[in-house]
């Protein structure tokens, strides 16, 4: 028999060009390299309303935000807002999820269904929802449903095309080898095509991520009693302009942790890819 | 004894007229072809590319069926796929999201085999194919000559009675080639499976087949089927200068040639 083992060992384990300099050093390069722009954003936005180079009534400087940001925090309203957002979201998203995956995955494996259905299907991926945010409030009025489904609505389109999609180009010849072995077709759907699709799927839902963040601040500057949407026009009709940059910069944190959350779940679930 | 018989094979296909617009005609992929294989023989399919190997296997494999004659294996006809037959395809078709020892538990799980004797078995085959210490591999972590030896277990596991391979060696360089020509001589030899190979290459026809099948192009049929005389390819570590090999691979290159030669005389 032959060995091949010796050669191979050394397969997918790139080892990386190590520098003479030790690893916290290299590691601090690495940490100073990826904060350095942040840190002068942060330093500009303090300094530009202390110097007067901007009107510090529209832009308060950085550190004032961070203390409304703390105050509101310690108070407790941040959190109810950010908690009536991220439900509603998180509620919507879910929901989309639920309906477009099975839905794409059915519409994709018939090729029928596939070329008759994808043209509309693109139309209603490229209106922008909030266009309909009126039709959505005059239909379900103006409490949580009308913002969750609006969400859902949004979600909905992105997970399901791209689950269509993904159906349709998975390998023939995958198909071809599992069929080869007389699997039945649920198995050969539920243990080839399945697996197979779940990287394009996750580009969908990665999208569908970012617009349920998005059309929900939107719905909520519009109509609501709470969330982060709410309190930015809030805030901004009361003229408190450094808690409405505390609700921006929380909005961009959800969406940070939301981005952070499926990229962990997509590496997850593609781990067999390179 | 008879294992698979050939009986006046033929298929037509419809494709797209490429002097009418829209149009569709008749295209004969192979015709009438009509040969046996031999219970554990080792036959190779050789000819130009158009003699119809892709479709032949095809229908060996039970996806799509002729459009007139018939295959038989032990006497009966093939009408679907089916376990009694494994192929290892020339792209590997592993799948990706399961690592080696994985991907040769599919084909367990798709016989019913019950999943405490899986490991075991993969496990096995592993080992035969010399794979080892790569069972939790991904596909993408292995050379592509790997990544064919994982084909080659997957079909194995499942202990079909036929090998079908379809240029299975073709992607690889020449080097892997030869290694894994060899091992699959002494894997045929130790489980005795009926190995049908097809390939464009003549001197892995020659060297791995106990009889070359040589087909003729646009429609494929069968030119002629030659006897390899060679006793044991393992034993004699320089086959390839036998005058035995030389000879049987002088006479299928003239026959895969004799039309080129024929066209010059006119």
């Amino acid at each position: 028999m032959v060995t091949i083992n010796k050669p191979a060992t050394k397969l997918n384990k790139p080892s990386k060009p190590q520098k003479s300099s030790s690893p916290s050093l290299s590691a601090f390069v690495k940490a100073f390299k990826n904060s350095i722009v942040l840190i002068l954003f942060v330093l500009l936005w303090e300094l530009a309303p202390q110097l007067g180079i901007v009107e510090r009534t529209f832009l308060p400087p950085f550190s004032e935000v961070i203390r409304a940001w703390w105050d509101l925090l310690v108070s407790g309203e941040l959190w109810r807002h950010f908690q009536a957002s991220i439900l509603r979201s998180l509620f919507g998203f879910l929901l989309a999820l639920a309906v477009a995956i099975p839905l794409g995955l059915i519409i994709g494996w018939y090729p029928l269904a596939r070329d008759l259905l994808t043209p509309i299907l693109e139309l209603f991926r490229n209106t922008a929802a909030l266009a309909l945010l009126p039709v959505f409030i005059l239909i379900l009025g103006i409490g949580e449903v009308s913002k969750i489904s609006i969400v859902l609505f949004a979600c909905t389109w992105p997970v399901l095309l791209n689950t269509i999609s993904a159906v349709k180009n998975v390998d023939p010849l995958l198909i071809k080898s599992a069929r080869s072995m007389n699997i039945s077709s649920f198995k050969l759907f539920y243990k080839v095509i399945l697996p197979a699709s779940v990287p394009t799927i996750f580009t969908g839902i990665r999208m569908a991520g970012t617009g349920a963040i998005l059309v929900l601040i939107a719905a909520e500057m519009i109509g609501a009693k709470a969330g982060l949407g709410y309190f930015i026009t809030y805030s901004q009709y009361n003229f408190l302009i450094a808690e409405m940059y505390a609700g921006i910069i929380t909005i961009s944190l959800l969406g940070l942790l939301i981005n952070y959350g499926l990229s962990s779940a997509e590496r997850y679930f593609s781990r067999w890819k390179q | 004894m008879d294992k698979i018989r050939f009986e006046r094979v033929t298929k037509k296909f419809l494709v797209r007229d490429e002097h009418k617009k829209g149009a569709q005609r008749e295209f004969t992929a192979i015709q009438n072809i009509e040969f046996t294989v031999r219970e554990g023989e080792f036959i190779t399919l050789v000819g130009p590319s158009g003699c119809g190997k892709s479709t032949l296997l095809d229908l060996l494999t039970g996806l799509t069926k002729p459009t007139k004659g018939r295959i038989l294996i032990d006497g009966r006809e093939i009408t679907g796929p089916g376990l009694d037959r494994g192929i290892v395809f020339q792209q590997y078709a592993l799948f990706p999201w399961k690592t080696a020892r994985g991907n040769i538990e599919f084909g367990l799980e798709a016989k019913g085999i019950p999943k405490s004797e899986r490991k075991e078995k993969a496990e096995y085959y592993l080992d035969l194919v010399g794979l080892k210490n790569f069972a939790d591999r991904y596909p993408h972590e292995l050379s592509g000559g790997m990544k064919q030896r994982v084909a080659i277990a997957r079909s194995l596991a499942f202990n079909p009675d036929v090998l079908l391979m379809d240029e299975p060696f073709a992607a690889l360089d020449a080097q892997t080639r030869e290694t894994l020509q060899t091992e699959l001589l002494r894997i045929w030899k130790k489980t005795g499976k009926t190995i049908i190979f097809i390939t464009h290459g003549i001197d892995e026809a020659v060297y791995l087949g106990e009889r070359v099948v040589v087909l003729t192009a646009n429609p494929g049929t069968v030119k002629k089927i030659v006897d390899i005389p060679l006793k044991d390819r393992l034993e004699d570590a320089d086959v390839k200068s036998n005058p035995a090999f030389i000879s049987a691979r002088r006479e299928v290159w003239n026959l895969l040639h004799e039309p080129e030669f024929q066209g010059a005389h006119i």
